[in-house]
């Protein structure tokens, strides 16, 4: 079962067109919620004026004011309020002011233009450099949502006695998600018995997310609030944190109108207000002796974390972690820092920050091989990380690693050095088209970051049904990554049962435990290997209280535990994750294992520049990875492939322009992501090395394929172009030009 | 000027008669006042392609289309596509292939790949990627829904 590509559960109903989005659940009598935000990027609130020409009466008005309970966000921190009240100080652009709904769509959007925002404006900080300056002081006393030091010897002894020394200055910018299906939340509020009774259906990565916000929004014990996930139309992070956010907003509108709320955003509202990749900013200082072996390393990494904490300051552990990539070094210096400005607060999306610093780490090993005199290829092999090596935070590499031999996999397949060697001929040539290949080489690690799977301590199931067939019980969404088929594989092979016996049950708070938020590359590994305990469990269960006798076959098993749920009315078995005895962790230092594996990869780029144009081809992808034991090949390919297009569209044309710190390009026709006509084939090779800490071996997958591209690409510029400032992505086609003319005007 | 218009049309071969907005998309009365939410929003503007349907025969988007453009049409969305409860060569491919992830562009999707096979029964890679240029999807990457296209193409040449 494990290591079939089984087809996935959910699509026939997919292709049917029968699958229930949010947006698709007929709900009858709904109101339709809006939600007038702030068009100031600080300030204090004053007051609000509702205008002329609406039949106010007939709307459901919900103000600050209101609120039942906390009116905060549960997150990381809780700081960020559900909707800003008279007095107090909005902080960005996007911010929740009022929230409206009536029983008319367009009436509704109407009334929404007509509410005016009294506000006493203050002076705005809009990115990072203003936010270290301080020139004003919007979050604590340094406008720090975290700062993180990571240190291994002391670089600063180094410097002096190093042959070489090399310094570079790194940018990334934002990058919206573009999940095909919006933001979409769908809320009643009963009141029964007495009491209050919340139920919210969405599209969210992490049900008990918004479980936690929801009880905290009105102040309810666990039992009165239910979440249900429905069919998600792509979230990739995207919806991790924010659904907490429109969850509380559509359930506090269903609250005071006593009828169901449908709160649907738009295109335009969704990219302007929800979260975004962090932009970021690295400084990196590098030492090497004078054969290329790296020395020392220290990097000052800053993201733009917003005007609340949200996930930053997660964000920024990963990053900070992947900050030194994966090469041994004896002097690691890592300083991080998430700080505050007065924008619409990013938040997860796929890579997590690892992407952010792996960028400026894997372009900046091109610049130091340029400047040593070395191929890229030698400068790397020399420092990779292997066996026994620590990292970083002291982390101990216990897996007999070849990261040299994936190299040269991928640049075998990509044919690298032949098409150097063509290349640096034909782009001597007079015409406009520039060739160029350039690689990058990384890793992701699996699962949260740190002691987080200790805190989550998930918990997932296995339970039988009347008709002898097996449902998994786990609060995992799927958000197209395939989770319902790869769950269902993974409890078909423990169970050894075929993969039609078990199917995923739905994931709605009041029947499934929580095995943890959607994220993380981890519901594969983390989970999966939870659902394998669970499964293990069960099967026991069932030979204990004498209702199966082992071997048995696929028609016995099913007998059994139809007997069983006949017999006692409900079987089932949890699991929970149990912290591996040799993974150690200590949050205050930073010091230890800051996750159980890796997964490792390199990846290929060729491109086809047109200096008439300015216009960047990629012409070859190679994607080398080594990410334990495939369980579904075919879906595991969609999840390289499709997050090489994201990593792709970030490196070279996902621009989101701001102005006062709001996304002004908030259509998808002005934010380019790429179609059919933009991408080669995406090739694909999987390097399978079974890791004790996966089910049947498997790690993480997800994110991974969003670290590689940017850099590859960006590298296989320069090799087309020769040195250029390539130091930011995207790399679009009005950048490129700016640096090509930087090197004609000396 | 009415307040609802009488519209009727022939919905995946069924005559429907449905009273709408007169300023109502076609995409609104599809969904809202038939109930026929397979065919989806993603932008509202004709960028993404979700909502694509068959139009007299012709691909559209149908959040660009007043619904009373739609009187007397032939209308075909994603739901019909299967003939009894059996998938169309073009959806078996997609489920084959894991042509759909999400599964949010695929009802679009879907009827842009089947006009695609309408027009060119044996498309090469690069017609196929032109031809659903106009369908965003950002989960795939686009190389299984190529897949499933060039499969659904070979079958269709078989048969």
């Amino acid at each position: 079962m494990i290591g079939a590509s089984s087809h996935r559960k959910e699509g026939r109903a997919k292709v049917m067109g029968t699958a229930i989005y949010t947006d698709d659940k007929f709900v009858p009598d709904a109101l339709h919620g809006v939600t007038v935000r702030s068009q100031v990027p600080r300030g204090i609130l004053k007051g609000i004026h509702f205008g002329g020409g609406i039949p106010w009466a007939e709307f459901t008005i919900v103000t600050a004011a209101d609120i039942p309970g906390k009116n905060l966000v549960a997150s990381v921190m809780h700081d960020q309020p559900f909707l800003v009240g008279i007095g107090e100080e909005i902080t960005h652009m996007e911010q929740p002011v009022v929230l409206l709904a009536h029983s008319n769509r367009h009436l509704a959007e109407r009334a929404r233009l007509a509410v005016a925002l009294e506000v006493e404006e203050l002076p705005a900080i809009l990115d990072i450099q203003a936010s270290l300056d301080l020139e004003q002081v919007i979050y604590g006393t340094h406008n720090l949502l975290k700062e993180i030091r990571i240190q291994k010897g002391d670089p600063s002894k180094v410097w002096d006695r190093a042959a070489h020394v090399i310094e570079g200055e790194y940018f990334t910018g934002a990058q919206e998600q573009m999940y095909l299906e919006t933001n979409a939340m769908v809320a009643v509020v009963e009141e029964k018995d007495a009491q209050t009774w919340v139920t919210v259906w969405g599209s969210l990565q992490c049900p008990y997310y918004v479980h936690g916000a929801l009880k905290q929004l009105f102040g309810l014990p666990e039992d009165r609030v239910r979440v249900v996930a429905m069919e998600m139309g792509g979230a990739f992070g995207g919806k991790e944190d924010y659904p907490s956010v429109n969850g509380g907003h559509a359930a506090l509108l269903a609250w005071k109108s006593g009828k169901p709320v449908k709160l649907i955003y738009d295109r335009e509202e969704d990219l302007a207000c929800t979260t975004k990749r962090h932009p970021s900013r690295s400084r990196l200082k590098t030492a090497f002796d004078a054969e290329g072996h790296l020395l020392a390393l220290e990097t000052d990494f800053v993201i733009d974390g917003g005007a609340y904490a949200t996930m930053s300051p997660v964000v920024l552990s990963r990053g900070a972690i992947h900050a030194a990539g994966l090469y041994r070094c004896p002097h690691v210096k890592v300083h991080a820092r998430a700080v505050a400005t007065n924008t619409p607060p990013p938040g997860a999306f796929r890579g997590f920050g690892a992407p952010q610093s792996l960028f400026a780490m894997e372009r900046h090993m091109d610049i130091c091989a340029r400047k040593l005199g070395l191929d890229p290829v030698e400068l790397r092999r020399k420092n990779f990380l292997r066996l026994g090596d620590t990292m970083a935070t002291g982390q101990v590499i216990r897996e007999d690693l070849d990261l040299g031999g994936l190299m040269d996999r991928a640049l075998a397949e990509i044919g690298y050095h032949d098409k150097r060697a063509a290349f640096a001929i034909t782009n001597q040539g007079e015409g406009p088209i520039k060739r160029g290949v350039g690689f990058s080489v990384f890793m992701h690690g699996c699962g949260f970051t740190g002691s987080g799977e200790s805190y989550l301590a998930s918990v997932a199931g296995v339970e039988g049904l009347a008709d002898g067939t097996v449902s998994i019980l786990a609060a995992s969404t799927e958000m197209g990554q395939g989770k319902n088929t790869v769950f269902s594989q993974i409890v078909a092979e423990a169970l050894k049962l075929p993969y039609e016996l078990v199917d995923v049950a739905e994931v709605d708070t009041d029947r499934v435990p929580n095995s943890g938020p959607t994220v993380a590359s981890r519901s594969t590994m983390m989970v999966g290997r939870i659902l394998e305990d669970a499964a293990i469990g069960f099967k026991q269960s069932l030979v204990q209280q004498g209702f199966l006798q082992e071997p048995y076959t696929p028609e016995s098993f099913q007998v059994a535990v139809a007997k069983a749920v006949a017999t006692l009315g409900s079987v089932k078995c949890y699991g929970q994750y149990h912290r591996p005895p040799n993974i150690v962790w200590n949050d205050s230092t930073y010091q230890g294992d800051a996750y159980p594996t890796f997964s490792w990869a390199c990846y290929a780029a060729e491109v086809a520049v047109d200096l008439d144009t300015y216009e960047v081809k990629v012409e070859d992808f190679v994607t080398v990875q080594e990410v334990g034991r495939v369980v579904n090949p075919r879906l595991a390919a969609g999840q390289v492939e499709g997050g090489v297009a994201q990593g792709i569209g970030w490196g070279l044309w996902e621009e989101v322009t701001t102005k006062q710190g709001r996304m002004i390009n908030n259509q998808m026709t002005n934010y380019i992501i790429p179609t059919s006509a933009d991408l080669p084939r995406i090739q694909v090779v999987f390097l399978e090395n079974a890791h004790p800490a996966g089910p049947g071996g498997a790690k993480g997958i997800g994110e991974l394929p969003m670290d590689g591209p940017a850099p590859a690409l960006l590298n296989a510029l320069e090799g087309a172009l020769g040195p250029l400032r390539l130091d930011e992505v995207p790399m679009t086609p009005e950048r490129l030009l700016q640096r090509c003319e930087e090197v004609s005007h000396g | 000027m009415a307040d609802r218009i009488n519209l009727v049309m022939k919905l995946n071969g069924e005559e429907r008669s449905v009273n709408v907005h007169p300023f109502a998309r076609l995409l609104d009365v599809l969904r809202e006042d038939l109930r026929l939410t397979g065919t989806k929003e993603g932008c509202g503007e004709g960028e993404c392609g979700a909502c694509t349907i068959f139009l007299n025969g012709q691909v559209v988007n149908s959040c660009l289309v007043p619904a009373v453009q739609a009187q007397g049409a032939e209308v075909i969305t994603v739901e019909g596509l299967a003939r009894g409860g059996e998938l169309s060569p073009i959806q078996a491919a997609f489920v084959a292939h894991n042509g759909a992830q999400c599964g949010f562009c695929t009802p679009g999707m879907l009827v842009a790949a089947t006009d695609l096979l309408n027009r060119c029964p044996n498309p090469t890679e690069d017609e196929i990627r032109d031809g659903l240029a106009g369908n965003l999807c950002r989960c795939t990457g686009y190389s299984k829904i190529l897949d499933a296209v060039q499969t659904a193409a070979a079958d269709g040449a078989s048969r």
